[in-house]
């Protein structure tokens, strides 16, 4: 069953850089997909326009059954809900611990505490983080700060985790690690994960669909692929 | 129930902000207080000066003298046409006689010397209550138009200069509160500009979750709202209590007796309502302006 469907789908800024031209591709619910592109190949652009951070200039992107070109400014708010956003500088609260921090994303949605507390239990033991409820995120390392991260994306049980570089900021063992749990949060909660990142390393251990993104346009897309797909696009030009 | 949930979530938040940015919090809920004790200055002027107008006015006559030779036909000619005019409120009249007896009762110079004279040199009156002061020497000037009227005054001059006096301050105060208004919003506004600006990561964490744009709104709408209120609480409390020991220390009579005090209750209710809701209300309008200005969702 389809998750994302996107249709000719074009980003052009009012500086007239086109950041995205004519990209289709479509990603089945329960999918784990590795989004790879140099820098300033359109790889961001594409990944905001699936929050609706970007809105497409033409073409359909639709998500989850939202058309994100057609959701106006106001209504953001019900496409954001189905998903989850992971980044590379974490973006945690720094004078809330990690059970509020998680917390914090369900006490906005004006869910009722008894709804919260084993929400957020659950999303904070998904990601190993049980004996850490009550430290600040400056009492965590990286790699746990990331998981915070995930947990609080996590927490309302989205169709969807979007992960923007989640593992730029971290050395390799501990992106090791964040792998791991995003590849068993995709297995056992089959949670759609969709993933931008320019770790090599990641890439061809994981054995993933990899998209490789170029110049605004989907460049290749292969099943179980490897970073050596995005270098070989790279190479025949 | 959810929306309930999100108001007191909202109405924490807003708490919560007021203590955590305590310096500016402080600040604009000074400046909120330095306003509104002019603004409770302003209502008290215009609205003690707005009295002692509507006091002069019921208190200002026009007293019409006749001519001597007056005879009663004319008297009641007067008399009717005065019913007929709509600035008159009433009349009385008072004849020459009354006159002269009132006056001997006054002073004893004066009865010794109306004694002395044969004939009564005084002469016949109608004393007339009018409705509007502004349109007193128009009311004033139809009366003199009888051939048979002697005189009809009523101290011009100084009535339309008191009155002339009166506006103005009136007018003055008023545009001194709008633009006191105005700057305490700008202060407020400003408080809450820098409040958004250091919950800049809280509001993106909470458009990524996906909370509505009321809900990210809200609480800075109510910050704003807070330190309306709390920037009214001493100008309310000097308002009652201050103007309850001046009406008490003055006995509600300022400079002369002509210059009342409108009594205290419930007038410093009415006046303490009045700057908690402009209080209330300049607090909720800066904030939305800085709301429209600076949030961007």
């Amino acid at each position: 069953m389809k998750l994302i469907k996107v249709e000719h789908a074009y980003k052009i800024y009012k500086n007239g850089t086109t950041a995205i031209a004519d990209l289709s591709v479509t990603i089945d619910k329960g999918e784990f997909v590795f989004v790879i592109g140099s820098t300033g190949s359109g790889k961001s652009t594409f990944i905001k326009m699936l929050y609706r951070e970007e809105k497409p200039t033409r073409g359909k992107v639709i998500v989850g059954g939202i058309d994100v070109a057609k959701l106006r400014n106001s209504k953001v708010y019900k496409l954001r809900r189905k998903l989850g956003v992971v980044f590379q500088d974490f973006k945690l609260l720094p004078k809330l611990n990690v059970y509020e921090n998680v917390a914090f994303a369900l006490e906005t949605l004006g869910l009722p505490n008894n709804e919260i507390r084993p929400k957020v239990l659950r999303a904070i033991e998904a990601v190993g983080l049980k004996e850490k409820t009550r430290n600040l995120p400056s009492e965590l390392s990286g790699g746990e700060q990331q998981r915070v991260a995930i947990a609080r994306a996590l927490a309302n049980d989205p169709k969807l985790l979007i992960c923007d570089e989640p593992t730029g900021n971290l050395d390799p063992d501990t992106s090791k690690e964040i792998m791991k749990i995003l590849d068993s949060i995709n297995r056992t909660m089959g949670t759609t994960i969709i993933m931008a990142t320019h770790d090599k390393d990641l890439v061809n251990r994981m054995k993933k669909r990899v998209l490789v993104i170029e110049d605004g346009v989907l460049a290749s897309d292969v099943k179980k692929g490897s970073y050596k797909v995005h270098e070989s696009v790279k190479d025949s030009k | 129930m959810k929306a309930l949930r999100i108001l007191s979530r909202s109405i924490r938040d807003s708490f919560k902000s007021v203590f955590r940015n305590f310096s500016l919090s402080i600040a604009s809920i000074l400046c909120t207080t330095i306003t509104l004790i002019l603004v409770a200055v302003a209502i008290f002027l215009s609205y003690n000066v707005h009295e002692v107008t509507t006091t002069l006015e019921h208190e200002l006559t026009i007293v019409v003298y006749y001519k001597q030779d007056v005879t009663d036909e004319q008297k009641i000619e007067l008399e009717n046409a005065l019913k007929t005019m709509d600035n008159v409120d009433s009349y009385e009249t008072k004849s020459k006689d009354e006159w002269k007896a009132e006056m001997q009762k006054e002073s004893d110079t004066l009865k010794t010397t109306l004694d002395y004279l044969e004939e009564n040199p005084l002469l016949d009156s109608v004393i007339v209550t009018v409705k509007n002061v502004s349109d007193l020497s128009e009311t004033a000037n139809r009366i003199r138009e009888f051939d048979f009227v002697s005189s009809a005054e009523y101290g011009e001059g100084m009535v339309e200069n008191v009155i002339g006096i009166f506006d103005a301050i009136s007018w003055g105060t008023f545009g001194m509160v709008i633009a006191l208004v105005l700057v305490t919003a700008f202060l407020i506004s400003n408080t809450i500009k820098l409040t958004i600006f250091s919950r800049k990561t809280e509001i993106e964490i909470m458009r990524l979750v996906g909370a509505s744009n009321s809900a990210i709104k809200l609480p800075f709408i109510f910050e704003g709202f807070i330190l309306g209120v709390f920037g009214s609480i001493i100008p309310i409390l000097i308002s009652i209590y201050g103007y309850v020991l001046l009406y008490n220390k003055t006995g509600g009579y300022v400079f002369t007796k002509i210059i009342t005090l409108v009594e205290p209750f419930p007038f410093v209710i009415i006046l303490a309502l009045i700057l908690l809701l402009i209080g209330s209300l300049v607090g909720m309008f800066g904030s939305w302006r800085a709301v429209r200005k600076y949030l961007k969702i």
